[in-house]
């Protein structure tokens, strides 16, 4: 038996209002004018499907089986699943197994090339944890996907990523049965290298692909399991097409109230991830034990999984998770800084932007891979002084032994703000750049980048938290450097 | 206990260019602009030299590396040339190369001499550098206006001084060098500014406007060195010998350990007190007549006050305000105009700081010319207030 026993969610802060987009493309559009409803969420510049995947990942562990500094120390599989990956050859599930320290002796897997990717993801690991060869997996869903300026696309997607710790056992979902469904029925693709997707006809793609393909996987699950569809209490299944998740519930019988929130609203279509968003914003709210779930998701074909609540699904321990981030949103209408984040439009950053210093080390970056990735720095074991980063000799002048720090994360730690300022001159995609000396409360400090700032909100003593971030792009030779950043703790985070 | 360098060795002629954007010069003519002037001071031709020391900070954007670019630009008699680089404080870091050689008894005479050529990026302000392979990888994004005006926020919380008293106070300093700098003809910026027009500048990095910047300029200085026997000898009058001479680095501690508060210069502190030991002064804010601070920002030269002993901790803002550093005031800081004024040619900076000393204690300052100062001293600073070299220089009357 194998089942869902702790989840989480990402999302990022801002929040492009969909009236923005609509405004922008009116004059070429007029069918814009009717479109401005709700909001979406986009990555900030340093954010892409690993540092959210980071971020979800770190979400669903706090809170999962072993929560603390060693928490995930007893998985043994990461999958990762996404379509928009920064990396076609290196592999991005290794960077996030890094970053949570969840590196060495365990398996970790890209799954990508269709919509239905996170949903994949899920069925491959709870079926390796149902079998001898797997207990714990962790499964992530991001995506960041890339849409062109006045597309269907910039208007229903969303950024986001969603984790779920998949474990032997009942869980809060237990595993019922799962059914995959395969047919090369090309909705939209991109091909390899290329920016943006190309989408066929809506129409055709309800009609003909999802109102054909969905039923034969979701009815084969229902007989699998022996369920009746009208039994179902929740039924997860993204689309950016209006009423096609309605359309697949009636066709096999899934009660109307059944169906759950896309967030749509609130949030966008977080692709791959969404299916696995979608859960567990379901799963926050508390389920009544005994309910039926049932996921699933298209692409090239169609995922069908169906879990049963248990008792420990009535009250889920609190995460952050998706309605915690969608609280901490801040609502933008710059649709200007969109285009711009997401090199939608040429601009002039000016010669400061012209560095020529990108190229990384890579043998640095693998030497230092848990100070780069896990910000793992030192805690001298003669005097007790935690630094950053870990060196030889410790960093205390009254102590200054050599070779005695042991390895101490500040992943998780509580800082606060000692020094800062917001810099206008320097170049940075979202100017100022805030950056200044943070200090740990149980000591250590280091200067840091601030992200998600806003103008005016930093103060000596501020709270912070780290958060995993894009350090730099190296355009020329398309490596991205990936780091810790301080963001202010807000709301419910603090 | 070491004996130091006091009245060890003399200075026998100094030289500076005009600072400024230098559009019609590079770097080589610079170092000759200086270099002869500082021969003529010295009353010496090149082939007397018996060892220089070169400093220069980006190289990449400047001359490159090695000493070869001073030794080819002077045809200096095919001596030793050694190349010094320490941030913003190459220029003390070259000078201390040659009075120690003279202080050795290696030398007869060295030359010390700094130069940057900055205005051929095609931007203002100075080009960022990450530091190496593993910084580059972590170290925070940053401009030298932005590390500086960290300690804008330090300084306030630390002693309770509003946004607005301290940007009074900080315009007051650029007002005061912005005048000293009107009567200096080799200064980069000339112009007179008023308080109104600082506080109303744009914002660079909070809290630091336009002119709380200094200027980035194109400069060289040089000064020729001997023991004070010799500069006799040569009949040199009025003779200059240098009182002290400290370096202080960080050692990582500010950035790395929670005992800095992040207000002060650490180094500044270790150097000052070290340098008031060599040279034998008890009481700073009694003995040194005049300075030249590193006022890259004017938060710099604020809390330098205060790091320097001369303002009481926390005491800085009042004595600003009260004019205490200004020309007319009782310890005049920046006469010639400063990093602010007379501008920031980085490895020539710490030379260009004696050059005004110098000049004052020779009493050929011109329109500037303090009343009998006795002791000068310079403050030398490279990197930012979490890790930097701090030099401070005592320079005065032989005795």
């Amino acid at each position: 038996m194998a089942g869902i026993s702790a989840f989480g969610a990402y999302v990022p802060r801002l929040r492009l209002a969909r009236s923005a987009i609509a405004a922008a493309h009116q004059w070429s559009d007029p069918s814009f004018k009717g479109k401005g409803k709700g909001e979406r969420a986009i990555a900030n510049w340093d954010e892409d499907a690993i540092t959210m995947a980071v971020e979800a990942a770190r979400d669903c562990l706090a809170h999962g089986a072993a929560p603390g500094p060693e928490a995930g120390a007893s998985l043994d599989a990461l999958y990762l699943a996404s379509t928009t990956l920064p990396f076609a050859d290196r592999q991005n599930a290794g960077i996030v197994a890094t970053a949570l320290s969840l590196d060495g002796q365990r398996r970790t897997l890209d799954i990508t090339g269709a919509q239905r990717a996170g949903t994949t993801a899920l069925l491959e690991a709870l079926q390796a944890v149902s079998g001898p060869h797997s207990n714990q997996a962790l499964v992530v869903g991001t995506d960041k996907r890339q849409a062109k300026a006045a597309s269907a696309g910039e208007l229903a997607y969303g950024d986001g990523a969603a984790a779920l710790l998949v474990e032997e056992g009942e869980g809060l979902l237990t595993f019922l049965a799962g059914v995959t469904e395969t047919a090369d029925f090309v909705d939209h693709f991109r091909g390899a290298g290329d920016a943006f997707d190309y989408t066929w006809e809506e129409r055709w793609i309800r009609d003909e692909g999802i109102s054909q393909i969905v039923p034969e996987a979701v009815n084969a699950v229902l007989a699998k399991a022996g369920v009746e569809a009208s039994a179902i209490d929740h039924f997860i299944f993204p689309s950016t097409i209006g009423r096609a998740a309605d359309g697949v519930a009636k066709s096999v019988g899934i009660k109307a109230e059944a169906l759950a929130d896309n967030l749509s609203a609130t949030l966008g279509e977080c692709g791959t991830a969404h299916a696995l968003v979608m859960l567990s914003h379901l799963l926050e709210g508390g389920l009544k034990p005994g309910a039926l779930v049932l996921v699933a998701a298209f692409g090239q074909g169609c995922d069908a999984l169906l879990f049963r609540a248990t008792e420990a699904a009535a009250t889920p321990q609190g995460t952050l998770g998706v309605r915690g981030h969608l609280a901490l949103g801040k609502t933008s209408d710059n649709y200007m800084q969109y285009l711009a984040f997401n090199d939608l439009v040429t601009l002039e950053k000016g010669m400061r932007a012209e560095r020529d210093d990108y190229k990384t080390a890579l043998s640095v970056t693998y030497r230092k891979r848990d100070m780069l990735l896990a910000l793992e720095g030192g805690k001298c074991t003669q005097c007790g002084t935690l630094q950053f980063p870990r060196t030889d000799i410790c960093v205390n002048p009254q102590c200054g032994a050599h070779h005695t720090q042991e390895p101490h994360s500040f992943r998780d730690s509580k800082a606060s703000v000692l020094t800062w300022s917001a810099d206008y001159l320097t170049y940075i995609p979202n100017p100022p750049s805030h950056y200044g000396m943070i200090t740990f409360e149980d000591g250590g400090r280091f200067m840091t980048d601030f992200t998600d700032v806003d103008v005016g909100e930093l103060d000596v003593g501020t709270p912070v938290k780290m958060m995993f971030r894009i350090k730099s792009s190296d355009r020329l030779r398309g490596f991205v450097r990936y780091f810790w950043k301080a963001v202010p703790q807000r709301g419910q985070d603090a | 206990m070491a004996r130091g360098i006091k009245d060890k060795v003399a200075i026998l002629g100094m030289g500076c260019s005009r600072f400024g954007e230098r559009w019609e010069s590079g770097a080589e003519e610079l170092m000759v602009e200086a270099y002869e002037e500082a021969l003529l001071d010295a009353g010496i031709d090149g082939s007397q030299l018996d060892a220089a020391w070169f400093s220069t900070h980006y190289e990449e954007i400047n001359v490159g590396k090695g000493g070869l670019p001073l030794a080819t630009a002077l045809r200096l008699p095919n001596i030793a040339v050694t190349r010094v680089e320490n941030f913003c404080a190459s220029g003390s870091e070259a000078f201390r190369g040659a009075v120690y050689a003279v202080a050795s008894g290696a030398c007869d005479i060295a030359l010390a001499l700094g130069v940057e050529k900055l205005k051929d990026t095609g931007y203002g302000g100075l080009p960022g550098s990450l530091g190496g392979t593993l910084n580059a990888q972590w170290a925070a994004t940053g401009s030298a206006p932005g590390n500086f005006a960290q300690l804008a926020s330090a300084y306030r919380a630390k002693h309770g001084v509003s946004r607005d008293d301290l940007k009074r106070a900080l315009a007051h300093i650029s007002v005061k060098s912005h005048a000293n700098g009107a009567k200096n003809d080799k200064a980069h910026l000339r112009k007179p500014i008023t308080e109104e027009q600082a506080l109303s500048a744009p914002m660079i990095a909070e809290p630091l406007g336009l002119f709380d910047c200094c200027g980035v300029s194109d400069g060289a200085a040089a000064c020729i060195v001997t023991t004070p026997e010799i500069a006799k000898q040569l009949g040199k009058e009025r003779i200059v010998t240098v009182k002290a001479l400290q370096l202080s680095l960080s050692n990582g501690s500010e950035a790395g350990h929670n005992s800095w508060d992040g207000s002060y210069f650490h180094t500044t502190r270790i150097a000052a007190r070290k340098a008031y030991e060599e040279a034998g002064i008890k009481k700073p804010r009694e003995e040194v007549s005049m300075f030249e601070c590193h006022d890259c920002f004017s938060v710099t030269e604020l809390v330098t006050m205060e790091d320097l002993q001369l303002s009481a901790e926390g005491g800085a803002i009042t004595d600003v305000l009260d004019g205490f550093y200004d020309a007319d005031g009782t310890i005049p800081c920046q006469i010639d105009g400063g990093l602010k004024c007379f501008g920031h040619p980085i490895g020539a900076s710490g030379i260009r700081m004696l050059y005004e000393m110098y000049l004052q204690l020779s009493h050929r300052a011109g329109p500037r010319q303090l009343e009998a100062p006795r002791i000068g001293m310079t403050h030398n600073l490279g990197g930012s207030p979490m890790s930097n070299v701090a030099a401070v220089c005592i320079i005065g009357a032989a005795e």
